[in-house]
């Protein structure tokens, strides 16, 4: 075995420190990106248990294991963990970080020392968000969305909670600040906008709404604490304030945040289909507008969130209009994708099954999400457990199983060796199918009309609460798998070479893992950047 | 069917389900079946050498545009389900529907008040949405309708029931600890029965007359602390004064017997002496919403004895 690569890469050498201080001190994109994706495994394991504790409450009506007060703050924590520093973090700051400096031909992010500072303000929110659970007067009960005025008038520890909140999004802002730079400024020559691969233009994308969005919910989050602190009514009707003002500030924010989401994890798809199907992305240009139009029309749909909230109904049409509107970009993807695989030579790996996973739950996901934006339905299934299954299928079906899909994907290129891919194949099935069985039932009871955030339920509603139990136990059980193959494999797993999925992209020219300084000598860029042959 | 259809809105709702859901499910069929072709007829084994196709401009605004179509056709359809909604008929029978942790109370033209909802079979009911607290939504799933009560605001929903009987009322928006069983009913009965309803007013006793009574129902108390000795989330109200408990000070048991000081000592400093097997942290601090002399007439609430 020549371990040589790995011997000179980045995973054994520091830039200036040495040990454990030449990760924590490192400026080094790729250590950076590391850093990050272990503290989210970490977190999305701990909110996924909270996830699994609230399903075995569920499974029988009444109470069973814990109080309804728990359940509140349980679902409540799970929210926060998941969305402000798992899935918002998740794709950009993991692979972004990781990858994106390589693939346009650069050493590093145009910034390094403010790239690690972002990671640390992520872990002083992060460590935030943790206490918020522990200290003052128990934990928040507000659900992630801090809906005023349950939020300024309960006795739990809520602001500790909007504090993290405020803090992440500075990390946030900070990284979607560092990466459009990067884009503008230090692309390979010769890489000219057009010849730019497309999880980069994902990522530019984002970035933008990073920079744009994630003020308006810091200063909201602000808000809310001199309404707690100085009584200053801005949403408290008994200070004058209006309820409905709050869900306007947070959707304006929280809706875009979805994209955040989602389209890095449509860029990831968009590097893996072609390398696997060792063809030309179809539709080069249709991707990278849509990935702007989503951008920009996303901006303008939050109130999709707020039909029954007693909006004018002018605002409620309008709104129901957009957002069918933003939906096409994201049809159209889907059409690129699958006409990519037309005449291409498929390879089977573990990343194009999980990709191929993505595809069908987004498809689920996006296609229940126009139930939701049309007006008549939505009224009837809002803020039910329909919706509950809606934004898994998006969040976790789509982001989470294109982080899964990426990790398998790039895992040789950051590691320099390979993982079994039976076992990953495997871990697929057992995360598919749980996933599957856990949130589909979901939507047949929010149909039939369960309200989400439900400590206990009707009879009528069990048989799901049963499915779902089980499908936790399913998803967990292949979750475990892959994380001690992956674990496994990164210290013992063959050596991998440079490129071993045939991929074009400018990171399967280096060495994997890559060295310090990523390329010996930048590359001239002549041709786009999916040219098989 | 997955529902029960019972108002005059299910019709133009599930007909905007049927044809959403039913596009969505012959593209998810659709589409699936074509990547699962493309991946088992271009496999690696079978076609060792891809083909790069050239992309045809066409093709591509093609599915543009259809999708576009089609979105705006289910945009329309969810359109106008919704909009009569928006429009209640002028002669609707009004009903005032109040939201508070976590009780429903519908108060009728006449004064009448019911923890139920009362309504004549296929007549128009327009309920004025009230909040007293936080945010709360009306759900009748098998009317296919909600709609939030926000304080300081009047929201309003209607509906023409059309089906006698009685339909499940949920709240919708997340409001605390006993959202969940934040529940109640519409009831459908025939018109000259509900004009008979209507006019028997429940008297209420002099008890609930007290000043202090006011009170604890305007501040939501009584959502926490029954008034019939039901078990929530605080010690019942019923039979409080002179009542002996055991309360927790500092995690230490100790024989206390409710009276004026120990009232007003919960209300101020709700954390201090804890009644066993209720949990800490629940209930916040009253004392700069409750007047001194609001919280005098709680207490002569309390000495007040239950009338038989």
């Amino acid at each position: 075995m020549d371990i040589s690569a790995i011997d000179n890469s980045f995973l054994k050498h520091g830039t200036k420190y040495k040990g454990i201080l030449g990760w924590l001190m490192s400026t080094d994109h790729k250590r950076i990106g590391l850093m990050y994706m272990y503290a989210i495994m970490i977190f999305f394991v701990v909110g996924g248990l909270l996830g699994g504790l609230m399903r075995l409450e569920l499974f029988r009506p009444g109470q069973d294991y814990i109080t309804a007060q728990t359940y509140n703050a349980v679902f409540t924590v799970h929210g926060v963990i998941m969305i402000f520093l798992v899935v918002i973090p998740g794709l950009a700051a993991v692979f972004g970080n990781i990858l994106m400096p390589i693939m346009i031909g650069a050493r590093d992010v145009a910034f390094p020392k403010l790239n690690l500072f972002s990671f640390y303000i992520y872990v002083l929110g992060a460590i935030l968000a943790i206490a918020s659970q522990f200290l003052g007067k128990g934990a928040p009960d507000t659900g992630w969305t801090f809906y005023a005025p349950y939020s300024t008038d309960t006795n739990t520890n809520v602001v500790a909670a909007v504090l993290a909140a405020f803090v992440l999004g500075f990390s946030s802002i900070l990284t979607g600040l560092n990466f459009i730079v990067t884009i503008h400024r230090m692309r390979a020559p010769g890489m000219t906008w057009f010849k730019m691969p497309l999880f980069p233009w994902s990522l530019y994308a984002t970035a933008w709404i990073q920079l744009l969005a994630t003020p308006i919910v810091g200063i909201t989050l602000l808000m809310i604490i001199a309404e707690r602190w100085f009584k200053i009514g801005f949403f408290d009707p008994n200070l004058g304030g209006d309820p409905i003002l709050f869900q306007h500030l947070f959707w304006i924010y929280s809706h875009p945040a979805v994209y955040v989401m989602i389209l890095p994890a449509m860029g990831v798809i968009t590097e893996i289909i072609p390398t696997f199907s060792q063809k030309r992305i179809f539709g080069y240009k249709a991707i990278v507008f849509s990935s702007v139009a989503i951008a920009a029309v996303g901006y303008l749909v939050w109130g999709h969130h707020m039909y029954t909230a007693g909006m004018s109904t002018t605002a409620r049409w309008f709104f129901s209009l957009l957002t069918f509107i933003v939906a096409v970009p994201s049809a159209i993807k889907v059409f690129n994708w699958i006409s990519t695989m037309y005449k291409g030579s498929i390879n089977l790996q573990p990343p194009f099954y999980f990709t191929m996973a993505f595809v069908f739950n987004f498809m689920i996901g996006g296609l229940t999400g126009l139930v939701l934006g049309s007006l008549a339905t939505d009224i009837h299934v809002h803020d039910t457990a329909f919706v509950v299954a809606h934004f898994h299928y998006i969040i976790f079906g789509g982001m989470g199983f294109a982080f899964l899909a990426a990790i398998h994907y790039w895992f040789p290129k950051i590691y320099g060796r390979m993982y079994n891919n039976k076992l990953a194949n495997i871990s697929c099935a057992f995360i598919f199918g749980g996933f599957t069985l856990l949130y589909f039932p979901q939507f047949i009871i929010g149909m039939q009309g369960m309200p989400r955030r439900y400590f206990d339920y009707l009879p009528q509603y069990e048989w799901a609460q049963v499915f779902s139990f089980f499908g936790a136990i399913v998803l967990a059980v292949g979750v475990i798998i892959m994380l001690f193959n992956l674990i496994k494999s990164a210290r013992k797993g063959a050596i991998a070479g440079p490129n071993p999925w045939n991929g074009k992209t400018l990171e399967w020219t280096i060495a994997s893992p890559p060295t310090v300084e990523n390329f010996e000598e930048i590359p001239v860029i002549t041709e786009g950047p999916y040219e098989y042959k | 069917m997955l529902l029960q259809v019972a108002s005059n809105f299910v019709e133009g709702v599930d007909k905007a389900f049927f044809i959403i859901m039913g596009i969505g499910v012959i593209f998810l069929v659709g589409l699936t079946t074509l990547m699962l072709v493309f991946v088992f007829k271009y496999n690696k084994k079978k076609h060792p050498k891809a083909v790069q196709v050239k992309e045809r401009m066409i093709l591509e605004v093609t599915w543009t545009a259809i999708p576009l179509l089609i979105v705006g056709f289910m945009f329309y359809y969810g359109y106008i389900a919704f909009m009569p909604m928006r429009n209640a008929p002028d002669d609707a029978i009004q009903v005032t529907a109040v939201g508070k942790m976590w009780e429903w109370n519908f108060i009728y033209a006449n004064g009448k008040e019911s923890k139920k909802l009362v309504v004549p079979f296929n007549k128009a009911v327009n309920l004025k949405l009230i909040s007293l607290d936080v945010v709360h939504s009306l759900y009748i799933p098998a009317y296919r309708i909600k709609e939030d009560m926000v304080k300081g605001e009047e929201g309003f929903m209607w509906f023409i029931p059309t089906q006698k009987g009685r339909f499940d009322i949920l709240c919708a928006e997340y409001c605390g600890v006993r959202h969940s069983y934040m529940s109640s009913e519409v009831d459908v009965i025939d018109e000259d029965k509900f004009n008979l309803w209507l006019t028997i007013i429940d008297k209420k006793s002099n008890k609930e007359e007290l000043p202090g009574f006011l009170v604890l129902k305007n501040n939501a108390c009584t959502g926490c602390h029954s008034l019939d000795g039901t078990k929530l989330v605080g010690p019942s109200f019923k039979g409080l004064y002179g009542r002996s408990e055991i309360v927790l000070t500092n995690d230490v048991e100790r024989n206390i017997k409710v009276d004026e000081e120990y009232i007003k000592a919960s209300i101020v400093n709700p954390d201090i002496d804890v009644v066993k097997d209720y949990n800490k942290g629940l209930m916040k601090s009253y004392q700069t919403v409750l007047k001194d002399e609001e919280i005098q007439q709680i207490i002569e609430y309390f000495k007040t004895p239950d009338e038989k």
